[in-house]
């Protein structure tokens, strides 16, 4: 029932548009209060692409990511995931919820349940996988990242580094079309963020469409296919990688650039 | 290792090992081993060492005369004071042997004591599955555990499968504790865990009900609510129905130590980071799903002193029903005093409850921190 609908949301939606858009954000806006955090946002997504958000601290770009999996809510505008709109229908949110895997600064991972348990949990509770099965996927995932013998440890007992892998391979074994990353390493060591960025390159490379908030532009400038920048809660330009760093058009951009690349 | 000198090093001063190739040395005796722990916990400093000595002086004063008392000048057997007296100088315990049976049973005929025996083993195997989770059978022995409650119902009431009725006036001693303590214990918890999540609702009405529910309970005494239930919970339910005065003071302590242990849940439930609940929102888990599977979990880890600490509460609030006329091990024991044969015996009485709650909430306690180690993920 529920998936039926779905299909045909989805196929109104795709004829409607005439788009191979994963993800389509259109003249949304949110406030948190009387502050007007994000204004009048426009941004399709195509599958497989891969999106570096980058910006001053406050300029809406968690923000941004966190509408899109419904961990905050916009107040005006549309927003497309996968085809299905999202409203306050808590079925719609659901089946987004399902498709988009987010990796959290904080890592986020349940520290009663061990590593394999944060894995297996949405694939059994979520999609119903028996548990064998479920774990036999966590196993791959967790081998993909390079940590499968620490399956049986608990989160508080490996470095911020491995934690972070962890909850990549949690995401990935729900099988999702799209990730959302916000700032992945920002809480890391320097000689850890080396090992999660390799996993998300790796990522990358599966073909998984990826929007990455984060402050490290060499990942950006290997793995992205476009570079978003905002400040002030707009979208003030965005590019592709190489015209991005080289030859930025808004003066904001450049002082943000000049800032960061400065050290 | 070599002994090499360092070239760089101020003269005199000699590295024995290579930079880096240090390996670990056991740690040296002054910060380890019973002399170390004596040193630091008992004679740290002039303070601590003049405690240690008081401590010792005062233990040496009231351990000795105790030990007489209770066990060495103390007489077991007798029919009355005077037997008693004439033994020994100390406790007279042959008045609690003597009244063990009214003291555990209250009133209920002794012909059917065997109940009431065996709703206390099916207690134990009822409540093993959930303390501990390595019980064999443990899925079967749980369904056990969720029909106990009627199993007990009708065993100690009796009036059905040819067991002979016993009004629940008849219920005394240390039985009626236990019922009562037991039943708080087990329906507190997930009314309270209920109230707690209600409170935290975006539901305003939900949330005002439960707040309003919380706070009437806080701020009346239990003894006015035990009363509430002798008197006025008649006037609540359609005339005719007799509703047994047990039941209703089962649910007035049951709802009294909800209000409790709502507050002690909330205040873990405010110790789970909100990203917690953010990575169980994206993953795509139901709002019943998240709070069972990833932030009860660790709330209740939490809270679980707080608790330990209302079940052992309520426990001893179950003496609060003699306010009712309804004689409790603290209720037998003081009826009993006014016997003639064993007057002035008060002592012995007193010290046989608090051995009796000692024991029982002592158990709690060291229950609870055994799970709470068994529960530690951390480093």
């Amino acid at each position: 029932m529920a998936e039926t609908q779905t299909a045909a949301t989805a196929g109104a939606i795709g004829s409607s548009k005439g788009s191979d858009d994963i993800i389509q954000i259109q003249g949304m806006h949110k406030w948190y209060g009387d502050f007007h955090v994000l204004k009048d946002i426009n941004l399709s997504v195509k599958a497989k692409e891969r999106i570096v958000i980058c910006g001053p601290s406050g300029s809406g770009k968690s923000t941004l990511i966190r509408c899109i999996n419904r961990l905050e809510e916009h107040q005006k505008g549309d927003i497309y995931v996968n085809g299905i709109e999202l409203t306050n229908d808590l079925k719609n949110i659901d089946l987004i919820r399902r498709e988009v895997g987010m990796v959290f600064q904080h890592f986020n991972l349940f520290p009663h349940l061990t590593v394999l348990e944060n894995c297996t949990l949405g694939p059994i509770w979520v999609r119903q996988t028996p548990k064998k099965e479920a774990e036999a996927i966590a196993m791959q995932y967790l081998e993909r990242v390079k940590i499968p013998e620490q399956a049986l440890k608990f989160p508080g007992q490996l470095s911020g580094g491995q934690q972070q892998r962890v909850a990549i391979a949690r995401s990935l074994c729900m099988s999702p079309k799209i990730m959302l990353f916000d700032e992945p390493t920002s809480a890391l060591d320097p000689e850890m963020i080396k090992e999660v960025l390799d996993t998300m390159i790796e990522l990358a490379d599966t073909g998984m469409t990826m929007l990455c908030v984060t402050h490290e532009m060499g990942f950006a400038k290997t793995v992205a296919d476009r570079v978003i920048f905002m400040d002030g809660g707009e979208i003030i330009e965005q590019n592709e990688p190489h015209s991005f760093f080289d030859n930025p058009q808004h003066e904001r951009t450049q002082l943000f650039l000049s800032q960061i690349l400065a050290h | 290792m070599a002994n090499t000198q360092n070239p760089d090093m101020t003269p005199g001063l000699t590295n024995a090992y290579e930079p880096g190739e240090h390996p670990d040395w056991p740690a040296p005796s002054s910060v380890k081993g019973p002399v170390h722990w004596i040193k630091t916990n008992l004679f740290g400093s002039v303070t601590n060492t003049l405690l240690t000595l008081l401590t010792i002086y005062l233990l040496y004063k009231i351990i000795p005369s105790m030990v007489d008392w209770m066990f060495l000048d103390a007489a077991y057997t007798g029919t009355s004071r005077k037997d008693c007296e004439a033994q020994a100088s100390g406790a007279c315990w042959a008045f609690i042997g003597t009244r063990l049976q009214l003291f555990i049973y209250g009133f209920y005929p002794d012909a059917e004591r065997w109940r009431v025996n065996l709703t206390a083993v099916l207690l134990v195997a009822a409540l093993a599955p959930v303390l501990y989770d390595n019980v064999p059978h443990r899925g079967k022995a749980l369904i056990f555990t969720a029909l106990y409650p009627v199993i007990a119902g009708v065993l100690l009431v009796g009036g059905i499968f040819g067991l002979e009725f016993v009004p629940t006036d008849q219920f005394g001693g240390l039985m009626l504790n236990v019922i009562i303590g037991v039943t708080g214990i087990a329906f507190s918890l997930p009314i309270g865990i209920c109230l707690a999540l209600g409170r935290q609702s975006h539901l305003p009405v939900l949330r005002i009900v439960c707040v309003a529910f919380i706070e009437f309970i806080r701020g009346v005494p239990l003894i006015t609510l035990l009363f509430v239930a002798a008197v006025m919970l008649s006037y609540f339910v359609p005339p005719g129905t007799n509703f047994d005065l047990l039941v209703r003071m089962l649910i007035m302590v049951t709802l009294f130590a909800s209000g409790y242990m709502a507050e002690v849940i909330r205040g873990g439930l405010q110790a789970i980071p909100k990203g917690q609940y953010e990575a169980a929102d994206s993953m795509g888990l139901k709002y019943w799903q998240s709070m069972r599977l990833i932030i009860l979990p660790q709330a209740l880890k939490i809270a679980i002193p707080g608790i330990v600490n209302t079940f052992i509460a309520l426990y001893k609030d179950t003496t609060l029903v003699i306010v009712i006329g309804r004689l409790d091990i603290l209720g037998i024991g003081r009826s009993s005093l006014a016997d003639s044969k064993w007057q002035g015996l008060s002592t012995e009485v007193y010290v046989f409850v608090a051995i009796f709650f000692f024991i029982s909430c002592f158990l709690m306690s060291r229950y609870s921190l055994y799970l709470e180690k068994k529960l530690h993920t951390g480093h």
